[in-house]
C-alpha cells in the first residue's frame, strides 16, 4: 500500500501519471498546449508573486479562510462521533469551485490568454468561472448541456448577469460530458488565445494536479484549524465526489497522516445494482476519456454511459485520476449514497444546524450520519460542506412534492 | 511491400476516404468508395464522445451507436471488406477507449485477424504510446499518427518515432468538417514534415471538393476526405452508395491527375 517514497503526496510523476491513471490522452493539436500549460504552471508555482496574488484574492474576494464549525446539534442527533464541518459553502459564489477558478484565471492572465472557456453541469463551476472573468474583465464562454440549461435556469441567469455567453450543448446526449467535449472542441479551434478552465480534478495533465493544488487550501486550512481548536487531527475526513476536486482538496493535506481515515462519497442515484447511478469508482471500469485514464461508467465496448444523480454536480461518468489511484492503493475508502439518503441528510442538516447544504455535500452528510453512529463519542469526523443549497431548492421541492 | 505502402507508391497521389462503421449499409458504402477509386479506406469506429470531430461525424457516430453497432460489428465489417477487397488497405480510425477496453493486445490481435492495416487513434499522442502502440507494432499493424499546425519542429521527431503507414497531417487547428486551411500553409507544413521523414504524408480535415483535393494533391502524398462523404450517408441512407461512388470518382480523378512529387 505504501508508495515509493513512503508518501501519498508525491503524485503524479513527470508524465502526469498517478500510478496507471491520468496522463495526457489528447489529440495532437492540444498536446503542445497542455505541455505549454504545464511549463507555465511550474513557473507560476515557483513564483512567490503568483502565490501572493492567489492568497490575497482568496482572503479578500472569496472570503477565506472558511470557518471550521462544530455541528453540535447534528452530533447530538446522530449520537456518536463529533461532527465538524469545513464551511466552504460560505465562499463567494457558494461553493468550493471558486478556489480553483481564481488559480486558473491568474495563470491564464500570466500566459497572456484573452478568452476563457469552461464546461458546467449544475452551473456552479460556470458561475464561478463567469465570476472570475467579470472580476478580471475577460470574455467568457460557458458550455452547458441543453438539458441542464433548462433545469438550472437560476444559475444560467446568474452567469448571464456576470456577462458570460452560455452555449447550450445539444451534441451527444446534451449533458455535462458533452459540454466538456464541446469545451475541448472549442479549445482545439482556438489554440492561440483561449484558456480552458476545467472545473474538477480531471482532464489531461496538468489539470488534475493543478486543480488539486488550488483546492488543497481546503485541507490545509482544515488541518491547521483542527489542531488549533481541538489539538488533534480528525479520525475520519469525508467528502462527496463528482469529478473529485473538493474531496482531493480536503484529503490531500491529510494523505500522509495515516491515523486519519479518508472516505470519498459517490452518488449511488437509484442504487448501485442498476444503471441509474454516477459512481464511477464503485460501478465503473478503467478507461480513457477527456484526456485522462481513470474509472469510467461505460459498457463492455467502451462506450460511455450516462450517470444519474439527484445532484447535477455529481452526475459525471468519470472521476479524477488521483482518486482512481487512491482507490487502488487503498489509502482512501470509497462509498456511495443514494438520492433518497442524500435528500434525508439535506433535510437533517437544515433542521439541526440551520444550514441548507447543496445536494452534493448532502451525500457526504449522509455518509457521515451512517459512520458517526458507529463511532465512539470522543471520536472526530471532519466533513467538507462544499456548497450551499440555494441552487437546489427547486429540485428538492419537486422531490418532496411541494409546489413553489 | 504492405498494402499501405503499395497504395502510396502508385504513380499518383492517394485518395483516402472515411466513413463511419455501422452508419447505413457500411459494406455497400465501402464498396462504393473502392469502385469510385479510393486508394485507402478509413473506417471510423463509433464512440459516444468523439471530441475531435465536428457535427457531421458526431452525427454519424450517434446514428451508428443508435443502430446498435458494437466493436464486434466493426471488426466483422472490416473482415468482410478484406475478403471482398484483398488488396485495398483498410485503416481503423477512432478513440482510445473502445480500442483498449478489452486490453490493447486483444484489440491489436482482433484488428490483425480482421485484416486491418493501420490504426489511427485520435487521443493517444506519442506521450501515451504505451497504451496501444507496442501491441499494434507487435501485431504488424501500422500506428498512424497525426501531425497538426501546432506540432512544431521540436516535437515532430517524437510524432514520427514509432509511427508508420503514413502520417496524417491535420490541416487546420480544429475539428473535422470545418473550413479548409490555406494551401500555402499546407504546402509549407507538408514540405517541412517531408524533410524529416520518408513516410508518406496525407492531408485531411476540411477537404470537401475535387477542386480542393486537386490543390492538396499537388503538395502531398495523399488527400483524406471524411465529413463530405459522411454527410452523404446521413442524407441519403440506403441510397448513399451511388452518391458516394459519384463523389469519390470526382475526388479520385482530381487527386490521381495531380503531379506526383510536386511537393
Ligand atoms: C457544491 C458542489 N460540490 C461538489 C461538486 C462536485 O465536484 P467535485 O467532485 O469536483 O468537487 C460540485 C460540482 O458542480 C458542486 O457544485
Amino acid at each position: 500500500m505504501a508508495s515509493t517514497a513512503n508518501t501519498f503526496r508525491n503524485q503524479p510523476d513527470e508524465r502526469g501519471h498517478f500510478g496507471d491513471y491520468g496522463g495526457r490522452y489528447v489529440a495532437e493539436t492540444l498536446m503542445p498546449l497542455v505541455l505549454d500549460l504545464e511549463r507555465e504552471y511550474r513557473k507560476a508555482q515557483a513564483d512567490p508573486e503568483f502565490q501572493r496574488e492567489f492568497d490575497d484574492l482568496l482572503e479578500h474576494y472569496v472570503g477565506r479562510p472558511s470557518p471550521l464549525y462544530h455541528a453540535e446539534r447534528l452530533t447530538e442527533a446522530l449520537g456518536g462521533a463529533q461532527v465538524w464541518f469545513k464551511r466552504d459553502e460560505l465562499n463567494h459564489t457558494g461553493a468550493h469551485k471558486i478556489n480553483n477558478c481564481i488559480g486558473q484565471i491568474l495563470l491564464a492572465i500570466r500566459m497572456g490568454k484573452t478568452r476563457i472557456i469552461a464546461e458546467t453541469g449544475a452551473g456552479q463551476h460556470g458561475v464561478a468561472t463567469a465570476t472570475v472573468c467579470a472580476r478580471f474583465g475577460l470574455p467568457c464562454v460557458i458550455y452547458m448541456g441543453a438539458e441542464d440549461v433548462r433545469r438550472q435556469s437560476p444559475n444560467v441567469f446568474r452567469m448571464k448577469l456576470l456577462g458570460a455567453e452560455i452555449v447550450p450543448v445539444t451534441s451527444g446526449r446534451g449533458t455535462l460530458k458533452d459540454a466538456m467535449n464541446e469545451g475541448l472542441r472549442d479549445w482545439v479551434a482556438n489554440v492561440e488565445d483561449t484558456f480552458y478552465i476545467i472545473g474538477t480534478a480531471a482532464g489531461p495533465h496538468p489539470y488534475p494536479e493543478m486543480v488539486r493544488d488550488f483546492q488543497s487550501i481546503i485541507g490545509k486550512e482544515a488541518r491547521a484549524q483542527m489542531l488549533d481548536r481541538i489539538g488533534r487531527l480528525p479520525d475520519l475526513a469525508v467528502a462527496c465526489i463528482g469529478g473529485g476536486s473538493n474531496a482531493l482538496g480536503l484529503f490531500h493535506p491529510f494523505l500522509d497522516d495515516r491515523e486519519v481515515k479518508l472516505l470519498g462519497v459517490e452518488a449511488a442515484g437509484h442504487g448501485l445494482d442498476g444503471d441509474e447511478h454516477a459512481a464511477s469508482l464503485l460501478g465503473g471500469f478503467p478507461g480513457v476519456l477527456h484526456g485522462n485514464k481513470t474509472y469510467l461508467l461505460q459498457d463492455e465496448d467502451g462506450q460511455i454511459t450516462e450517470g444519474h444523480s439527484i445532484s447535477a454536480g455529481l452526475d459525471y461518468p468519470g472521476i479524477g485520476p488521483e482518486h482512481a489511484w487512491l482507490k487502488d492503493t487503498g489509502r482512501v475508502e470509497y462509498t456511495a449514497v443514494t438520492d433518497e439518503e442524500a435528500l434525508e441528510a439535506f433535510q437533517l442538516l437544515c433542521r439541526t444546524e440551520g444550514i441548507i447544504p447543496a445536494l452534493e455535500p448532502s451525500h457526504a452528510i449522509a455518509a457521515v450520519a451512517k459512520r458517526a453512529k458507529e463511532m465512539p463519542k470522543d471520536s472526530v469526523i471532519l466533513a467538507n460542506l462544499c456548497g450551499r443549497g440555494d441552487k437546489d431548492i427547486f429540485t428538492v421541492a419537486e422531490r418532496l412534492g411541494v409546489e413553489m | 511491400m504492405t498494402r499501405l505502402s503499395n497504395a502510396f507508391s502508385k504513380s499518383h497521389p492517394a485518395l483516402v476516404c472515411f466513413v463511419t462503421a455501422g452508419d447505413g449499409d457500411t459494406a455497400a458504402n465501402l464498396d462504393a468508395l473502392v469502385e469510385g477509386g479510393a486508394d485507402v479506406i478509413e473506417l471510423g469506429m463509433p464512440f459516444t464522445d468523439p471530441m475531435a470531430d465536428g457535427p457531421a461525424i458526431q452525427a454519424a457516430n450517434i446514428r451508428s451507436l443508435n443502430a446498435g453497432t458494437t466493436t464486434a460489428d466493426v471488426l466483422r465489417i472490416a473482415r468482410k471488406f478484406r475478403d471482398r477487397h484483398p488488396d485495398v488497405p483498410l485503416v481503423l480510425m477512432g478513440y482510445a477507449n473502445p480500442m483498449i477496453r478489452r486490453g490493447p493486445d486483444w484489440f491489436a490481435n482482433a484488428a490483425k485477424e480482421a485484416g486491418v492495416d493501420g490504426v489511427i487513434c485520435v487521443d493517444i499522442p506519442p506521450e501515451e504510446d504505451d497504451a496501444l502502440g507496442p501491441q499494434l507494432r507487435d501485431a504488424g499493424i501500422a500506428p498512424i499518427r497525426l501531425a497538426t499546425p501546432t506540432t512544431d519542429a521540436k516535437r515532430l521527431p517524437q510524432v514520427l518515432e514509432g509511427s508508420s503507414g503514413f502520417l496524417y497531417y491535420v490541416a487546420v487547428a480544429g475539428i473535422t468538417g470545418m473550413q479548409q486551411a490555406a494551401i500555402e500553409s499546407i504546402e509549407a507544413n507538408v514540405s517541412r514534415i517531408k524533410q524529416s521523414t520518408d513516410i508518406p504524408v496525407a492531408v485531411g480535415f476540411g477537404v470537401r471538393t475535387p477542386e480542393q483535393a486537386a490543390e492538396i494533391a499537388e503538395v502531398a502524398d495523399g488527400v483524406v476526405v471524411g465529413s463530405a462523404l459522411v454527410e452523404l450517408v446521413g442524407e441519403h441512407g440506403a441510397d448513399a452508395p451511388a452518391k458516394l461512388r459519384e463523389l469519390t470518382a470526382g475526388l479520385a480523378k482530381a487527386v490521381h491527375s495531380a503531379a506526383k512529387g510536386a511537393a
